[in-house]
């Protein structure tokens, strides 16, 4: 029988624990398939956040390391600053990145680290049960925010990848969305090219993922993709943020 | 011998620091036991600068002084904060120029050198701490000369290697002027 | 005679510098903070020269966990500060206790608390000694008191994380940072001996991927790491202990003080002795672990009356001294704040009090 279709060689056997219907296992997927294709899984060395995603370091094959909440461009740039050969990159959420990690991403892209984050957004802190992220949409139910985000006492949400466009370091800087067939591929194509920046070191890399949280959104998995669609990209419109003219393809 | 502990105290600015680490260096080519502490933080800028400087042949205890057997002031202020940690019999070293004050203490030796007049005259102003560091060298006993020419050669940076006759000359000065 | 060729006048602060370099320290991530910033200006000059890294971090939290990631890539890696920047990496040390890498932090302590004042202090003692990050976890921590011991401590310190995978914390304060005393340079150690199978270097393909974390959510296994980790304690503290006792045996007093404060205390020792008081000197170089068997051995003299311990602070490592003592001799308290240094005079007044109660002689 012809094999049409099998398990990445970036990641290990080991089941995962997301709820259904979140989207973390496609951009892992996403993740793992590059470092693979691209040749980089030996010689990569990934960072877990906090968050849901804290424990991924038991799913990607490659050697990882788990980082306080907020601080993985900063255990990255460690890593990196050692092993300047190696593909370094960290796997984040909005709770961990825009809000406790702020003047971590921050700085990395303004030194151009040569590091790739894939910085997954569903607007809410998902393994604290639900509570308003820096990203969390005005209006937005959440369980910190129970009448809906208020911006007058509650602020704006933060558009991380415009922010981080500004910065001279940061190189490549774009928004996908994993909710349809066409959306993941796209997915694959910029975190690809993200790695790929980072391989011919030309700086900071970066792609945010608009991501699923049917759990804490309280809206089934559907529902959820479609919300992502719309009233997400609403505030997070897709696209590249800067590089979209650098040739990296090999 | 006997230890040598010594304040060197003025203005940041004046080379109160760079005088005290004169002393500990030409100590240590001696092949004796030294410390330097300075002053640091915000009085560095402008206000007082002073440092602890310990010249000994055994090991040295505390590198900070509470008594000293000779205090350098290049300005009234240190004078005045200073006099009294001069135990009786020692030396007060001051630049009569800036400090027209005279000490409060007469248990002491008094050496008052118009150092930042002598210095001017030799159209350096920075001479003005070596003119006393020879003083100092002459009342104390307690360095050589030809420890201290080297210790200059080893403190200034190469580009200041030139003028190490006239400061040798600045220091001489001061020797002389200390009397027997 | 002539000074010995290979001494050299150099400040504490560049002594620490350039002592990481001679141990293989090739990383170092620093911010600014007084009175410890030579160490920085130093590193970025020299880290050059010998192809290392020298990073200017954007925080002294971010500081703390570039080394955290470094230390997991397998280098030898530093930081350095002072006492309110080595609050903010305390996150880092729990972090890095629990996920057990090995690196160097160096603390040129100043007073307190809050941004208190730039001049020295031993107030962080119960910082380093009894944790400041969250959760049950130890550093090694030295305390050097003269710019010789600096070198050489910040040397060993490097060896010592190594061996065990731990933290080593060097507790200096302003004054041995900023002064300058002549050092004799050791022979570079070979920074490559020990091996780090358990780093993340990349697995090369023929390895399962290592991992370096500190959670572990499942409560069982939480507890053997944790056991794992005590037991690692417990070595430490059989084998690393360190002092320096003099003239214990026939003291009438014996004083115990660390890093500067024990300097200044040495002084006050001649000058008793010259009124016929003789004081012993109990001088921890590792203050964890603390050298209690020593400071009971000595409370243990049938000719002490009692201890006394001088510190820069309101009174922490007499905690430590007093449950070494467990009693057997009263333990006195000697300290100053604010950056003031005890006289000599106020030292020996307490120790006239202790051995000639009746104020005679």
């Amino acid at each position: 029988m012809a094999l049409v279709y099998q398990r990445t060689c970036g990641l290990l056997d080991v089941p995962f624990h997301y709820c259904p219907g979140c989207t973390h296992g496609i951009v892992h997927k996403l993740v793992a398939e590059v470092l693979c294709e691209l040749g980089l899984l030996d010689g990569a060395i990934g960072v877990s956040s906090v968050g849901c995603t804290y424990n991924n370091y038991e799913y990607f094959a490659c050697d990882m390391q788990q980082a306080a909440h907020g601080r993985a461009p900063a255990v990255a740039t460690g890593i990196k600053r050692v092993l300047p050969d190696a593909t370094v990159f960290t796997y984040q959420g909005d709770g961990d990145l825009a809000a406790i990690g702020t003047a971590e991403i921050v700085h990395a892209a303004a030194r151009g680290e040569r590091i790739t984050t894939v910085f997954v957004n569903n607007a809410i802190y998902g393994m604290t049960s639900g509570q308003m992220a820096p990203t969390t949409l005005v209006g937005q139910v959440t369980t910190t925010s129970p009448y809906g985000r208020d911006a007058a006492t509650q602020g704006f949400p933060i558009n991380v990848s415009e922010m981080l466009a500004t910065l001279r370091g940061a190189v490549y800087v774009e928004r996908v969305s994993v909710t349809s067939v066409k959306g993941i591929r796209a997915a694959k194509k910029a975190i690809r090219k993200a790695f790929l920046v980072q391989r011919k070191g030309l700086g900071f890399s970066f792609v945010e993922v608009l991501s699923t949280c049917p759990t804490n959104w309280g809206l089934s998995p559907v529902e959820s993709l479609k919300w992502v669609d719309t009233a997400m990209q609403e505030q997070y419109p897709l696209g590249v943020f800067k590089g979209a003219d650098l040739e990296v393809e090999p | 011998m006997r230890p040598l502990e010594v304040v060197v105290s003025g203005f940041g600015g004046q080379g109160v620091l760079s005088a005290g680490r004169l002393v500990a260096a030409a100590g240590l080519l001696e092949g004796r036991e030294v410390s330097w502490l300075p002053s640091y933080g915000p009085e560095m800028r402008g206000g007082t600068a002073n440092c602890h400087v310990i010249v000994s042949d055994e090991p040295i205890g505390s590198p900070v002084l509470n008594e000293c057997d000779a205090l350098i002031a290049l300005n009234a202020p240190s004078l005045e904060k200073f006099e009294s940690m001069v135990r009786p019999g020692g030396t007060i070293l001051i630049d009569r120029t800036l400090v027209p004050e005279a000490p409060a203490r007469s248990d002491v030796r008094l050496i008052a050198i118009e150092a930042s007049a002598k210095a001017s005259e030799m159209g350096n102003m920075t001479y003005a701490g070596v003119i006393l560091l020879g003083a100092l060298a002459q009342a104390t006993g307690g360095f050589r000369r030809d420890s201290f020419e080297k210790a200059l050669a080893e403190i200034l940076p190469a580009s200041k290697h030139a003028l190490i006759p006239e400061e040798m000359e600045a220091f001489d000065l001061g020797r002389t002027l200390a009397g027997p | 005679m002539d000074r010995l060729p290979d001494r050299v006048l150099m400040k504490g602060n560049e002594a620490i510098a350039e002592a990481a370099i001679r141990a293989g320290c090739r990383h170092y991530f620093g911010y600014p903070i007084t009175p410890q910033t030579e160490i920085a200006h130093y590193m970025a000059k020299r880290m050059k020269s010998v192809g290392g890294v020298f990073l200017q971090a954007e925080s002294e939290v971010a500081a703390i966990n570039m080394v955290y990631g470094a230390a997991g890539a397998g280098a030898r890696v530093m930081t350095t500060s002072s006492s309110p920047g080595i609050s903010l990496k305390q996150e880092g040390f729990s972090y890095i206790a629990g996920a057990e890498l090995p690196c160097v932090v160096v603390n040129v302590a100043r007073c307190g608390p809050g941004l208190g004042g730039i001049l020295p202090a031993q107030g962080d003692y119960f910082q380093a000694t009894k944790g400041g990050g969250h959760g049950d976890y130890r550093n090694a921590v030295l305390a050097p008191a003269s710019v010789q011991e600096l070198y050489q401590l910040t040397v060993e310190a490097f060896d010592l994380a190594d061996r065990y995978r731990v933290l080593v914390l060097i507790l200096a304060d302003g004054t041995l940072g900023q002064m300058m005393e002549p050092v004799s340079h050791l022979e570079p150690k070979d920074a490559t001996a020990a091996g780090k199978p358990w780093a993340t270097v990349g697995t090369g393909g023929k390895r399962f991927h290592n991992t370096i974390t500190s959670i572990y959510i499942d409560p069982e296994r939480l507890e053997a790491h944790n056991l794992h980790l005590q037991a690692k304690y417990a070595k430490i503290a059989r084998n690393e202990v360190r002092c320096e006792s003099v003239g214990v045996e026939g003291a009438e007093v014996v004083v115990t003080a660390f890093g500067t404060t024990a300097r200044i205390v040495r002084n006050v020792i001649r000058q008793a002795a010259e009124e016929g008081i003789k004081v012993g000197l109990i001088r921890p170089i590792t203050l964890w672990p603390f050298p209690s068997e020593a400071v009971a051995a000595a409370a243990a003299h049938p000719s002490v009356k009692a201890l006394l311990s001088v510190e820069l602070n309101a009174g922490q490592m007499v905690e430590d001294v007093r449950l070494a003592v467990n009693g057997a001799k009263p333990v006195q308290f000697h300290g100053r704040m604010g950056g003031m240094l005890p006289t000599q005079r106020e030292i020996l007044e307490r120790i006239r009090a202790i051995a000639r109660p009746e104020g005679g002689t």
